[in-house]
């Protein structure tokens, strides 16, 4: 794919100006934030040297949060206040989620997503995640001496739309840039692919904390090709959790818990299962706070057999993934383990008797995630120079489609596609002068849109008057290199416009999100109008120097006129720069962003001409 | 163009390189899909292959994915996932056979109405295909 190598003048920035970025790994038992220093990718360990930040928020009521072994440390006594496995929630609401009635929390089904009731206050999921980001934030750049220009932060593969929009949104509500979006095991798989050299297909098995993915990429001239990716959205070790915790109620035979023994009896399983990786039997002995003692023996054969199910679960997926990608188990050449939950013997031992091979268990299955997006992160903020780069084609794990008459779904980008991607469609009016058309926007592979998540629903107003089935409306589906969508519709055979672009019903809304910022830094307004001013005087300045090179380079693609007016803007931003109101930094430099729309287009179109010219299809042959 | 190199660019050149390579898939994925690259040079030329409003197709044809429903209904029912096994490679050695002759006709013949019977005919087998997809689902579930 020579064709999508192309790089740019002025987009790789002399070393001394290298950019600070980091890969998160939000997690959901334990995050971590890495970096690439000297060309070598590393976790950032916290002041004790632990890499790992355990995923747990606890709120307290003077309005303190701890975060990661602090919080973890109170969990089972103060349970209710103290989120774990927060991701499990991101985007979903309460029926959505698995074993709600072991979970200790006071939930609140709102509309969308479904929040938790702390003494602190009534929270969301994604509010719970970005107290996770800062800390990760701050250990960042504490530690790298500076600002962040950026962060790529991952997600399961299999999330769908509304978790995608709520992760971005934590990272945006912890003040990080988002540059990327990255899938789990994409991030793995460059990791792994650039420390080993590797050409040829690849899968990717990676069982986290609570989410199952399997991904199968090929590798080839540094481009990292996903070909499929399928798997559980709601699976992973804290099942096994669930299970050994279900066994321990049964076999002792143990009345309805509260919060506080139903959270240790919970630690108590997970400690069990980790024990079992390297011993034969696991002892499981506490006092509940009724006096009354548990004390069990779990063997392995027993754990295996009460989790049976559990791993069996993942290999559905996996052969789904194979046969969307037109391939068998013979085709592929390593499977990279990645996740802590993949080091139970029986999951090594499944996966290995379904791929016939030994598994490749040669990286930290809780680092290598975070690694390869530190890796990514560095190309993306642009601190790889041309050539030394590799390009990453991820896909969306799951179809995009629209509700049709019946209840039935009508699919309009189908799973495994390429992204980014668009695909449009065209329907018509139903009645006589029909003036509106409503739209509802779902995300699944079931053929009823009841059995599929609900992104979205909008209405295309202002439809000329015209007979049933004379309208032409087109409507459109653009998945950006996130994997997150936009929707648009426009009536066609009257050249009336009208457009609307959906917000996910799932996510937050853009004023939520200023909302929640304003309130999280009420108590510093000035720290925040300092951070403010120096943000935007870093994008300011980067506009301006990326600018001064594009003009250097392509000047030559403007009228006289078209350049006075971005030389007008150009100096007006200089003056903004120069003094402390952010406002006017940022008015200027969103002006000279408009001044520049028409100019990029152009430069992006005559360096495809460059690229294409003389070329044949057969020379874009992968 | 791809989005990667322009992540810490303008808005603007974001949104270009977005459209730009939204449309380098979209032809990588036409010309990489027999059926799909065939649907597209026949319409260079002004053909349309007309799947939806086209359908006779020759009778041993038919009889041949009679055949083939049949097995795959019985293979359903029975749970079986070597007979699904055996369906789908019979399936994609028709397949083979028809890309084939559809590049013959195409290439050699430059014959297009026989193009695009042969394209209707493997759009014909591709839902059978995504079928057999729905079957192996099914079993697993």
């Amino acid at each position: 794919m020579a064709l999508l190598q192309i790089s740019e003048p002025g987009m790789s920035p002399a070393p001394h100006e290298r950019r600070l970025a980091v890969g998160i790994d939000l997690g959901t038992t334990n995050s971590l934030v890495a970096t690439v220093r000297n060309g070598v990718p590393g976790a950032l360990p916290d002041q004790q040297g632990r890499a790992l930040l355990p995923s747990i928020v606890r709120y307290l009521p003077e309005g303190r949060v701890e975060v990661g072994y602090a919080a973890q440390a109170r969990q089972s006594e103060d349970a209710k206040n103290t989120i774990v496995s927060v991701k499990r929630y991101m985007g979903r609401g309460v029926k959505d989620v698995a074993h709600v009635e072991n979970a200790p929390y006071d939930f609140v089904d709102s509309p969308g997503m479904l929040q938790i009731r702390t003494c602190a206050g009534v929270k969301s999921p994604v509010e719970v995640s970005a107290e996770i980001l800062k800390v990760l934030r701050a250990r960042a750049e504490a530690s790298l001496g500076g600002d962040l220009a950026g962060a790529v932060i991952t997600v399961p593969a299999y999330f769908d739309d509304a978790q995608r929009q709520a992760t971005k949104d934590a990272g945006r509500l912890a003040g990080l840039n988002v540059l990327r979006l990255l899938n789990e095991p994409t991030a793995a798989a460059i990791a792994y692919g650039l420390e080993n050299a590797s050409e040829g297909i690849y899968a990717v098995y990676d069982l986290g904390g609570g989410t199952f993915d399997i991904s199968i990429l090929r590798l080839s001239k540094g481009v990292f090709e996903v070909v499929a990716t399928a798997g559980d959205a709601a699976l992973g070790g804290d099942d096994f959790d669930q299970r050994v915790f279900c066994w321990i109620v049964e076999e002792a035979k143990l009345p309805p818990l509260g919060p506080r023994d139903m959270r240790k009896l919970l630690v108590k399983s997970r400690e069990a299962k980790e024990y079992l990786t390297t011993h034969g039997e696991a002892q499981l002995s506490d006092r509940l706070s009724s006096g009354e003692w548990v004390d069990l023996c779990l063997t392995t054969e027993k754990f295996c057999q009460i989790t049976q199910n559990l791993v069996h679960k993942t290999l559905g997926p996996t052969r789904k993934a194979l046969r969307d990608a037109g391939l068998t188990v013979d085709d592929i050449k390593g499977v990279v383990m990645v996740g802590g939950a993949t080091r139970m013997p029986q999951i090594q031992r499944a996966v290995g008797e379904f791929f016939r091979r030994a598994p490749l268990n040669n990286l930290d299955p809780d680092k290598v995630v975070a690694l390869g997006a530190a890796m990514q992160a560095d190309v993306l903020a642009g601190n790889k120079p041309g050539g030394e780069d590799w390009l990453l084609l991820d896909v969306i794990p799951l179809s995009l489609g629209v509700e049709t008459m019946g209840g039935l779904v009508e699919r309009i980008v189908p799973r495994n596609s390429t992204i980014p991607v668009a695909r449009a469609q065209e329907f018509t009016t139903f009645k006589d002068g029909q003036g509106a058309m409503s739209f509802h926007v779902v995300q699944g592979e079931r053929e009823l849109v009841s059995d599929c998540r609900s992104l979205a629903r909008f209405e295309l107003k202002g439809i000329p008057p015209m007979v049933a089935g004379a309208a032409r409306i087109l409507v459109t589906y653009q998945v950006d290199a996130d994997g997150l969508l936009s929707v648009s519709a426009r009536e066609k055979t009257t050249g009336a416009e009208a457009s609307v672009t959906v917000k996910p019903s799932y996510g937050l809304s853009d004023g939520a999100i200023e909302r929640m910022l304003r309130d999280s830094y009420e108590h510093a307004r000035e720290d925040m109008q300092a951070r403010a001013l120096a943000e935007h005087r870093v994008e300011g300045a980067r506009l301006l120097e990326a600018t001064r090179a594009a003009l250097e380079a392509d000047g030559a693609l403007l009228e006289p006129a078209e350049r006075a007016a971005i030389d007008q803007e150009m100096a007006a931003l200089r003056a903004a720069l120069a003094g402390t109101g952010h406002r006017a930094v940022r008015q200027a430099t969103e002006a000279l962003s408009r001044a520049t729309d028409a100019f990029a287009a152009r430069r992006m179109d005559a360096s495809v001409r460059r690229a294409l010219a003389g070329r044949r299809i057969a020379s874009f042959e992968p | 163009m791809h989005p990667d190199r322009f992540a810490s660019a303008g808005d603007a050149e974001r949104r270009a390189s977005m459209q730009w390579t939204t449309r380098v898939n979209e032809a990588y994925r036409t010309l990489s899909s027999p059926v799909q690259r065939a649907r597209y040079l026949l319409e260079l030329v002004g053909v349309d292959v007309a799947f939806e409003t086209n359908t006779s197709m020759p009778p041993e044809f038919l009889l041949r994915q009679m055949e083939l429903r049949e097995a795959l209904e019985q293979a359903g029912e029975a749970r079986d996932a070597q007979a699904l096994d055996a369906l789908r490679q019979a399936l994609r050695a028709d397949k083979r056979e028809l890309e084939r002759a559809l590049a013959e006709a195409l290439d050699a013949r430059r014959d297009h109405a026989g193009a695009a019977e042969l394209t209707r005919k493997l759009m014909f087998l591709d839902k059978l295909d995504a079928e057999i997809d729905l079957a192996y689902e099914a079993l697993e579930a």
